[in-house]
């Protein structure tokens, strides 16, 4: 099996280029493409990405293969077209071959004001929260900050820094819904700017991409709604 | 080699649940933290956790602390300390309730409370009748905690030093403890980190064994560089195959399948823990049922005897509903890892390397205990281990599931609370001067310089495969004994093992060359005390030492890195209710 690997070492290449390796794989093996990865490691040490739980619950090994945003350790081989081609995640800056700097993202995510708010006294007990009510998060909290995403989205590309992306809105819409947070006047208020929401356009890779069947743009769309339904 | 100085009150190493608890409780004290993490935190091996974290709410039936406290002490095959069983438990239901507070997306039961499942070793009344004390978040609990830790130290602007990997302790001249060493993986920046306080969250290393549910970047970290400062580990020997990894990848499938209503059956569709459980069956202790499946597929009785044997574990009959509501996660895993759609098909498992029970000795508070020459107890001043790098110990020698994640939570609050007072009293900042770091610095030097040799991978492979032969399920002298020669072997030739990529920048090379010292380091230990514990209590199973010892054995047993090993006692002192007494330990 041929693989296009893109290599950048930033003490040694003044550019980055694409590397060719083959790993011979017995048929009939069930193989994930992080296997691979890490068979063309044994081969070649200074081959460089982030990876973990091996599942595809972290979101520390995404990249782009074959065109396409995905996790390598839930990628299986058999499905992929060979050469197979890896880049690191489009737009963020790489650090070397294929890890990318996530600070853009990470700030992002950050900005959307990431975790429960309630100003209430708290109880002794559980809060209560409906089965139903519960529900609302699902689809939302399941987010494993892969940002396959974001780092698809030409919006995200051309303002990473203005524009939350989707994952962040995903974020912001799991505590919009959460009948526990009462902050939700607020958290629509830090978007009544051109950037931080209404750059999405509804390009859709990131419902496209997301590795956890995840739904950001419709996320974002349920936050346009509730900004419309503030105004009036 | 003069290093940059970064100067805190306290560091914590590891961003995982216990970790970034203790991060919580520190924000909140006005003390400089910092907190180092060779990951980004929500990549930490926590977030894999499924089933629930266990806590006697009695959200579904009358509960009580002291059942739980009882399941876990019988769970641990009385080799856990009862006085920290009994604080674990205790303030099992307030960690809860406070992370609920912090916004954790639990599951909810039709009146609105914290939905509780079913899970192996839970019982009411003390063994009279299954318990629903595992509170969960549908079967991504430790996803949803992890995220909720997170979320809540980016609020409280905890300092994060991600993708910064933590290499060895510096000691001074005096023997004490004045930080580590971490080199920024970014960068390839060594820097010390001088601090009055430690708190190591480094999680297990599973990554000892050839199969295992663990992630790649569980390697004992934290236990190797504890080894190294001269302290020893206990109940080491002790490790958890948890009964249902995918046959093959290694990939958990949770007890809270069975906790739902699923069960085990071997070829011949029987659901054979009948046999090995009466009362329990499918939901008995981990242990317990991980044997039942090996003795099943050396009786003939798996599916693919030629291959990677294996029996199943069947919930189609719990229905779409359910499976999609309460199991979500691991269908997707079995569909990924097994091609099988659980709502239709068993799923292939087999017992698989999961959990470290030992580690680092600790007292209740987190703070590390050594053994002096006396073989009398020290407290490691400014030192303290939580989660599962340490041995408190509250899973003695086998865990009870869900037990782990409270584990994390009220442990890295009591550190974290341990530490606050100890930094507003007197914990002094210890110096060290330039050749203690220059100590410090060995191994990382010792790899940089390396010029020829055997590659980190080779070895990495034949120890994997060593623990994975000899120090599995089933023991014996015989395969221990060759293992512990062929660890020790490897041992010597990872001292002149070659670092070919020398390079600064994200060299993961170097770091996986760093990990698989502490890898070995683990293996090693964990050889050493599986021999010498002749009995055969919880996880840890002697075919040439069937039964439990408890006039010999009754003791946690401590193995220091150059192999000599010592004994402690276990506490039988809990503080507000009678010691459970050791019984036989059936299910």
């Amino acid at each position: 099996m041929q693989f296009s690997i893109y290599r950048f070492d930033p003490e040694k290449d003044a550019k980055p280029y694409m590397q060719e390796y083959e790993l011979k794989i017995e048929p009939g093996q069930n193989m994930m493409l992080l296997d691979a990865l890490l068979l063309l490691k044994d081969q070649d040490e200074t081959l460089t990405f982030r990876r973990s739980c091996r599942e595809g619950v972290c979101g520390s090994d995404g990249m782009n293969i074959n065109g396409k945003n995905g996790l390598a350790c839930i990628t299986n081989l058999s499905e992929l077209k060979t050469p197979i081609v890896l880049r690191p995640l489009p737009g963020l800056p790489v650090i070397r071959d294929l890890v990318v700097d996530m600070d853009q993202f990470y700030k992002q995510y950050e900005k959307a004001k990431p975790y429960l708010i309630n100003d209430q006294e708290t109880p002794a007990t559980e809060r209560l929260q409906s089965p139903e009510e519960r529900e609302k998060l699902d689809g939302l909290y399941e987010c494993i900050l892969c940002a396959c995403c974001s780092s698809s989205c030409p919006s995200f590309w051309w303002n990473p820094d203005k524009f939350l992306g989707p994952a962040a809105l995903l974020w912001l819409c799991r505590f919009l819904v959460d009948n526990r947070d009462t902050a939700k006047e607020e958290r629509l208020g830090e978007l009544n700017d051109l950037f931080s929401l209404y750059r999405c356009r509804s390009i859709m890779n990131c419902t496209s991409v997301c590795p956890k069947g995840l739904n950001p743009a419709k996320a974002i769309n349920e936050i346009r709604h509730m900004m419309v339904e503030q105004e009036v | 080699m003069k290093l940059p100085v970064y100067t805190f009150d306290a560091v914590i190493v590891g961003a995982g649940g216990a970790g970034m608890r203790a991060s919580l409780q520190l924000a909140k004290s006005g003390q400089k933290v910092a907190l180092i993490s060779k990951v980004f935190p929500t990549r930490s091996h926590t977030v894999s956790a499924q089933g629930g974290i266990a806590a006697a709410l009695g959200n579904t039936h009358e509960d009580d602390w002291r059942w739980h406290m009882y399941d876990t002490i019988k769970g641990s095959d009385y080799l856990g300390d009862q006085d920290s069983i009994e604080y674990m438990c205790k303030t099992a239901p307030e960690a809860i309730y406070e992370l609920e507070h912090m916004g954790m997306p639990f599951s909810r039961l039709d009146n609105g409370k914290i939905y509780q499942r079913a899970f192996g070793g839970q019982t009411i009344r003390y063994g009279e009748e299954q318990a629903l004390r595992t509170c969960a978040a549908a079967d991504r609990t430790g996803h949803a905690l992890l995220h909720t830790l997170y979320q809540k130290n980016v609020e409280a602007k905890t300092h994060f030093f991600n993708e910064w990997y933590a290499v060895d302790f510096v000691k001074n001249a005096h023997g004490k403890i004045a930080g580590v060493i971490a080199v920024c993986i970014e960068t390839g920046e060594v820097v010390f980190f001088n601090s009055r306080a430690t708190i190591l969250a480094t999680g297990g290393a599973g990554r000892i064994y050839e199969s295992t549910t663990n992630a790649l970047i569980n390697t004992g970290d934290g236990i190797g560089m504890t080894l190294r400062a001269g302290i020893p580990v206990q109940d080491i020997e002790m490790w958890q195959f948890h009964p249902t990894g995918i046959a093959g990848a290694g990939v958990l499938i949770t007890e809270g399948v069975r906790g739902e209503g699923g069960y085990l059956i071997n070829k011949d569709g029987e659901r054979f823990m009948e046999r090995y459980a009466p009362h329990a069956k499918d939901l008995a202790s981990r242990d317990v049922v991980s044997r039942a499946i090996a003795l099943e597929l050396r009786a003939g009785k798996g599916f693919n005897p030629g291959g990677v044997d294996y029996v199943k574990l069947k919930l189609d009959h719990l229905g779409q509903d359910v499976i999609n509501l309460r199991l979500p996660g691991i269908s997707e895993l079995a569909k990924t890892f097994a091609h099988v759609d659980p709502t239709v098909m068993p799923i292939p498992v087999v017992p698989t390397c999961h959990y470290m029970m030992g580690g680092i000795p600790t007292n209740v508070h987190g703070q590390v205990i050594t053994v002096d020459k006396a073989g009398h107890d020290q407290v490691v001043e400014g030192l303290y281990a939580v989660g599962e790098c340490a041995c408190v110990s509250v899973h003695g020698s086998n865990r009870l599931g869900s037990n782990s994640l409270l584990d994390l939570v009220v442990f890295g609050r009591a550190a974290g609370l341990h530490v606050e007072h100890a930094l507003q009293k007197d914990l002094p900042l210890h110096e060290a001067n330039e050749s203690d770091v220059e100590q410090a610095l060995t191994r990382l030097q010792r790899w940089n310089h390396s010029e020829k040799g055997e590659s980190v991978t080779e070895i990495r492979a034949a120890m994997q495969r060593t623990m994975q032969e000899d120090f599995g399920v089933f023991r014996s002298q015989q395969y221990m004994e060759t293992g512990l020669v062929k660890l020790k072997e490897l041992r010597e030739r990872l001292k002149s093992a070659v670092l070919a990529d020398k390079s600064l920048v994200f060299n993961t090379a170097r770091i996986e060359a760093l990990e698989l010292d502490n890898l070995m380091e683990v293996a090693y230990v964990t050889a050493v005390a599986a021999l010498t514990r002749q009995e055969s209590r919880g996880a840890h199973c002697r075919e040439d030492f069937p039964k439990r010892d408890d006039v010999n054995w009754l003791k946690h047993l401590i193995c220091f890195a150059d192999g000599q090993v010592g004994v402690r006692p276990v506490n039988m002192q809990p503080l507000s209710v009678e010691p459970f007494v050791p019984k036989e330990r059936v299910y």
